[in-house]
């Protein structure tokens, strides 16, 4: 019998883990995959190694801070700044029609560039920047409210709108068109005020130091072991059924599957389906090996928001792919001490999950290839070509993202409503990872020691 | 358990779990979140260390006891009177 199992050996179970285990829980991790990772994940392809997910670690704070997610999240794991070894961005961009705001990991260089872009609106955005930082975004009683309304009281001319929005959104949003205000407040953060920077090996060596320290303190992983049900009796969980048919014995299960993915796994559904709708929110990426560094070509940035309507449109396009707007990413241009061993652009743009999910096998790689492309040619207008220096390229869908993580939709940012609390209609079944709500990669693991610190190890509720 | 040695279990715990404070200069009668800086989880940290360590169960009504290292002590003193450091 175990204290906990939990489903996922994603960023945010593998933190509860953590948390469990050093404290001398008997847990165990079930995973479906044959590898950890979720949405943050890593493959091996033609001999090269490529991430999931991760385009940068938000939430950079130099080593030493005290405050902050980054610091909290290493405290709570017993982990040193050294183990993530983040590297900061060379700086980034939302380029619009017109008008690019650049941004770094200094809030005040992206300050003054609203100022001298925006001469008009720099008052009501330092208001704005005030409010957000007051704004307890861990605070799990937080009521949804629209973030737009807010950020339009403060912000009249809606190209800045747009623009704030628009790499806050990309890399967080599950809703479309506005964001909760608490959510928005997590992804400024986290982007703005706080900024990015990358490991050098990329997301592997997060996932590695997560895996020693959760197997270090105890923690058991079982992967190849998908959960067939969520087993209960008289309203209280008792265990999980994995899809082999063996049943492992539980006091309570955390489940980082996802809110509507969890509902449907429990042996007794909830009273009401309302709260767990999936997301539909998806991308489509692809990623280019390149026989030059994409500094080589003139291309310093390490991320490009780009959005060439006259409004920035964030929703499932009824097209296969949106192809006016999109991230342009570049994991070479870090502060890196030494190179990356190879040049790699990742272009990402949103798709439509059903269109993705529905093809029939025989044109989905003839339709990626094409849509490759297409992606590539909208992408230019805000990058140097690079396309004679390509040396191999791959892609992948919502269908791909749904194969390896089961998210319903290939929704990397889970369901629209957030369940907070992580509580269900189950007495000791917890969710905690994307649909609980803290996003970005810190926030994914935020979301497994809360989750952990508030249901599992308070004293109270031991 | 001596008083000197509870306070030395304590340092050790804050240690852990606030590595990059400096504990030299930690004054015994100033609350722990004026000289860190210190959250509610990091509080529910030292009450689960403490748990780990030597079994102590501290109800979440005494966490107000936790408030410095000298009513620490004072509050462990009784609770830790037959451990061994």
């Amino acid at each position: 019998m175990y204290d906990t199992i939990i489903i996922g050996a994603g960023l945010s179970g593998l933190a509860a883990g953590i948390r469990l285990a050093y404290y001398e829980r008997p847990v165990c991790i079930v995973e479906k995959h044959t590898t950890i990772g979720g949405l943050n994940s890593f493959y091996r392809l033609r001999k090269r190694d490529h991430d999931v997910g991760l385009h940068a670690v938000t939430n950079y704070a130099k080593p030493g801070t005290k405050t902050g997610p980054l610091s909290k999240l290493l405290r709570q794991l017993r982990l040193r700044w050294e183990d993530f070894d983040l590297t900061p961005q060379c700086g980034s961009s939302v380029a619009f029609p017109g008008i690019t705001l650049r941004f770094t990991n200094e809030f005040a260089f992206f300050e003054q560039q609203v100022a001298e872009m925006f001469p008009s609106q720099i008052d009501g955005f330092r208001r704005l920047v005030s409010q957000i930082q007051q704004h307890d975004e861990l605070n799990l009683a937080n009521r949804e409210s629209s973030a737009r309304e807010i950020v339009s009281r403060e912000i009249t001319d809606p190209l800045l709108v747009d623009m704030i929005f628009c790499p806050l959104m990309f890399y967080g949003s599950p809703t479309a068109h506005d964001m909760d205000f608490t959510q928005f407040v997590i992804m400024f953060k986290a982007i703005f005020l706080e900024g990015f920077a990358r490991p050098h090996e990329g997301v592997r060596l997060i996932m590695r130091k997560m895996i020693q320290q959760y197997r270090k303190f105890g923690g058991e992983l079982r992967l190849r072991s998908g959960v067939k049900r969520i087993l209960s009796n008289g309203g209280k969980v008792t265990g999980v059924e994995l899809e082999s048919g063996e049943v492992l014995e539980a006091k309570h299960v955390v489940s980082s599957a996802g809110s509507a993915e969890t509902m449907r796994m429990c042996d007794v559904p909830p009273p009401e389906q309302e709260p767990y709708q999936p997301g539909a929110v998806s991308f489509v990426e692809t990623i280019f090996s390149l026989d030059v560094m994409p500094s080589d070509l003139g291309h310093n940035e390490t991320i490009i928001f780009y959005n060439d309507n006259e409004r920035f449109v964030y929703d499932a396009p009824t097209e296969p792919i949106d192809l006016r707007s999109g991230i342009i990413c570049s994991p070479n241009n870090f502060q890196y001490d030494k190179p990356l061993d190879e040049g790699r652009v990742r272009i990402t743009a949103l798709a439509n999950p059903d269109y993705w999910m529905n093809l029939p096998q025989d044109e989905y790689v003839a339709e990626k290839d094409a849509w490759t492309n297409r992606i590539v040619e909208s992408a230019l207008r805000f990058m140097p070509d690079f396309r004679s220096h390509v040396i191999d390229t791959d892609a992948f869908t919502p269908r791909t993202i749904t194969k390896f993580t089961s998210h319903f939709n290939g929704a990397v940012y889970g369901a629209p409503h957030k369940i907070r609390t992580g509580t269900t209609h189950l007495d000791n079944l917890f969710l905690c990872g994307t649909d609980q709500g803290f996003l970005g990669i810190i926030g994914s693991m935020l979301s497994g020691i809360t989750i952990a610190n508030l249901h599992l190890l308070k004293p109270t509720s031991a | 358990m001596s008083a000197d040695q509870i306070r030395q279990v304590v340092m050790k715990i804050l240690c852990r779990i606030a590595p990059d404070n400096d504990l030299t200069a930690l004054k015994d009668e100033v609350p722990f979140r004026e000289q860190m800086e210190l959250d509610s989880m990091d509080f529910l940290d030292i009450v689960m260390e403490l748990r780990k360590l030597y079994r102590v169960q501290i109800p979440e009504e005494d966490y107000g006891f936790l408030n410095t290292m000298a009513s620490t002590v004072q509050y462990l003193i009784p609770k830790l009177q037959t451990a061994t450091a």
